[in-house]
């Protein structure tokens, strides 16, 4: 049982000091989360902490594959406002 | 005889210090009732004194990436080497290399008196690296001053680190002092190793805030307090905070424009939320400063931000070029010491009769001034020094000035062009005369070195009069003497064209 980082991660470093068991890996293109090491934080919090700082929806996915933080859960931004504004940029 | 005041003269009169600026003297920021103590510390800072703006330069490193809370009007997402606005940067530091472009640019920009830890995150949150930049740069290089923003939430856990440390200036971002407020500006913050959301979010921010506030103040550490104004959500309540934040002990309010557009992705941007007009931050700067001292000439800089304020060279310091380069320290300090000592022997001068701070107006234009002058708003083009010393078509922002019968005083910046409108126009960031014309909305004149002919005819017809007949002057006593000018010909006589509308 592991997460997973996934594209779209930036970088930020947030999910790295936090993590109980060392399994952040600082690499580009993106962080990644080593398998074998992450346990989901299981027996030592509540909250998995990765999943519980990531400022970016959708680049943290559980062991289903299913992301964390969906996207419009923690900007608050509904994700057809976002697509149509894209869409609009677009179109310029 | 009507003695029409130079603001940033008025407060000093005759002190030996040499402490003549706007900053630390006048009215215009107001620090002139602080402590002499305080007006030293902030003498040479540009971010704490306007009049030493002018003069000196700051530089923030992108050490500290990770955030522990989320702003309605940030993105961590962006990143373009064209973008001026806080939270943006082109690459990230580690203290290492953070500390060898700090002697880097300290010895190329003798000038830079002030070393910043602004972002992109939340300094605080990543208090290793910001911990250990400062310690290092506190033992190689002690002429510089250190200093901190934070969002505060981790604040009232570092403030003995803070202080161990000699950072003796800390920018706390306060957006409300309300949990009903904040609530609609932070959607969530990470506390005890949880994500919260909502209005208990805000509520622990804010607690955190005010608690980090008065620990600093308790130990003696200048506060300045940064507000962002989102028209509708914090604009009436930013009175409020202002008068906590002074009660509280916090010596300095800056009152900035929400930035939010759509090609930003931020929630603010993406759902609407307008920033404030000019006037409009003008208004609530207003009505805050008869509580507290007021900030008004904040660029709102990125987080790696190199050189004098509205000024960014940070490309010239990228890690690739300053990698080989061997920066000879004691020596870039003795170079200091002296571009410093000139500098203030400048502002000394500067600070010195003729003007005496004083520009008499005939007795027989009185009866008439009185009553009737109505204050004009000024535009300047400076690059530095105090002086009106920029080419117009140069000019990427300009400083407000409002001139009346009893003062001159400093009210804001107006930048031009400084934001990304989308993808097509990145990388060129075309000047464009109809966003200066919109930048310059309530000015009736602009002062510059020079002006091209063109824009000379589109800004008259836009109702704005170019002057270059003050180049190289000191800005106020320019104004000072334009407005003097004016009211000898009858120009300010008469309600403003605006004034005149609205009754009609």
């Amino acid at each position: 049982m592991a997460f997973q980082i996934v594209e779209g991660c930036v970088n930020c470093w947030a999910c790295l000091p936090l993590c109980p068991s060392q399994a952040i890996l600082a690499v580009k293109p993106h962080f990644l989360i080593d398998t074998w090491r992450c346990n989901e934080c299981e027996g030592q919090y509540a909250d998995p902490q990765c999943a519980s700082i990531c400022p970016v929806e959708g680049v943290i996915l559980d062991a289903l594959g299913i992301p964390s933080n969906p996207p419009g859960s923690l900007t608050g931004i509904p994700p057809e406002r976002r697509a149509a504004t894209r869409a609009e940029i677009g179109a310029r | 005889m009507l003695k029409l005041q130079v603001a940033s003269r008025a407060g000093v009169g005759a002190s030996a210090e040499g402490c003549a600026s706007s900053g630390c003297g006048g009215s215009s920021a107001g620090l002139s009732h602080l402590p002499e103590h305080i007006r030293a510390k902030v003498h040479n800072h540009p971010c704490y004194s306007e009049e030493a703006h002018h003069h000196y330069a700051r530089m923030h490193v992108a050490v500290a990436p990770a955030c522990n809370i989320q702003c309605h009007y940030c993105n961590r997402k962006y990143n373009c080497a064209n973008e001026s606005r806080p939270g943006v940067v082109s690459e990230l530091l580690t203290p290492a290399q953070a500390v060898k472009q700090v002697l880097a640019v300290a010895a190329t920009i003798p000038q830079m008196a002030v070393l910043g830890i602004a972002g992109p995150g939340d300094p605080l949150a990543n208090p290793e690296r910001t911990l250990a930049t400062f310690q290092a740069l506190a033992e190689q290089a002690p002429d510089i001053k250190l200093c901190v923003s934070t969002n505060g939430l981790a604040l009232p856990d570092l403030v003995e680190d803070l202080c161990a440390l000699n950072i003796d200036h800390v920018t706390l971002t306060i957006n409300c002092v309300d949990p009903d407020v904040g609530a609609h500006i932070y959607p969530w913050i990470f506390w005890k190793n949880r994500r919260i959301k909502g209005r208990k979010a805000a509520e622990i921010l804010i607690e955190r805030q005010q608690q980090g506030l008065e620990m600093l103040v308790a130990r003696g550490v200048l506060v300045k307090v940064n507000s962002v104004l989102i028209p509708g959500v914090n604009d009436e309540h930013l009175k409020e905070v202002s008068r906590l934040v002074k009660a509280k002990g916090a010596f300095l309010h800056n009152v900035m424009p929400l930035i939010a557009e759509p090609e930003h992705g931020t929630f603010y941007g993406l759902m609407g939320q307008r920033g404030p007009t000019h006037e409009e931050l003008q208004q609530l700067q207003d009505a805050c400063a008869g509580d507290m001292a007021m900030m008004r000439h904040c660029r709102q800089c990125r987080a790696d931000a190199v050189g004098m304020l509205g000024e960014d060279r940070g490309a010239e310091f990228s890690l690739d070029k300053i990698e080989t380069l061997e920066i000879d320290y004691p020596q870039a300090m003795a170079r200091r010491r002296q571009v410093h000592a000139a500098i203030e022997a400048q502002r000394a001068a500067a600070a010195q009769p003729p003007a005496k701070g004083e520009i008499l107006i005939s007795p027989t234009a009185i009866k008439r001034v009185r009553r009737e002058t109505r204050p004009v708003l000024m535009a300047v083009a400076t690059s530095g020094g105090g002086l009106i010393n920029q080419h117009f078509g140069q000019a990427r922002e300009f400083l407000v000035y409002e001139a009346s019968a009893q003062e001159v005083r400093f009210i804001g910046v107006r930048k031009v062009g400084a934001y990304c409108s989308g993808p097509e126009d990145c990388g060129e960031l075309d000047w464009v005369l109809e966003d200066t014309l919109r930048a310059l909305s309530g000015c009736e004149v602009v002062l510059c070195s020079r002006i091209g002919f063109e824009p000379w005819g589109q800004l008259e017809a836009a109702g704005i009069t170019p002057n270059g007949e003050h180049a190289q002057e000191p800005i106020e006593q320019a104004v000072a003497s334009l407005y003097q000018e004016w009211v000898a010909a009858g120009r300010v006589a008469m309600p403003s064209p605006e004034l005149a509308r609205r009754r009609a």
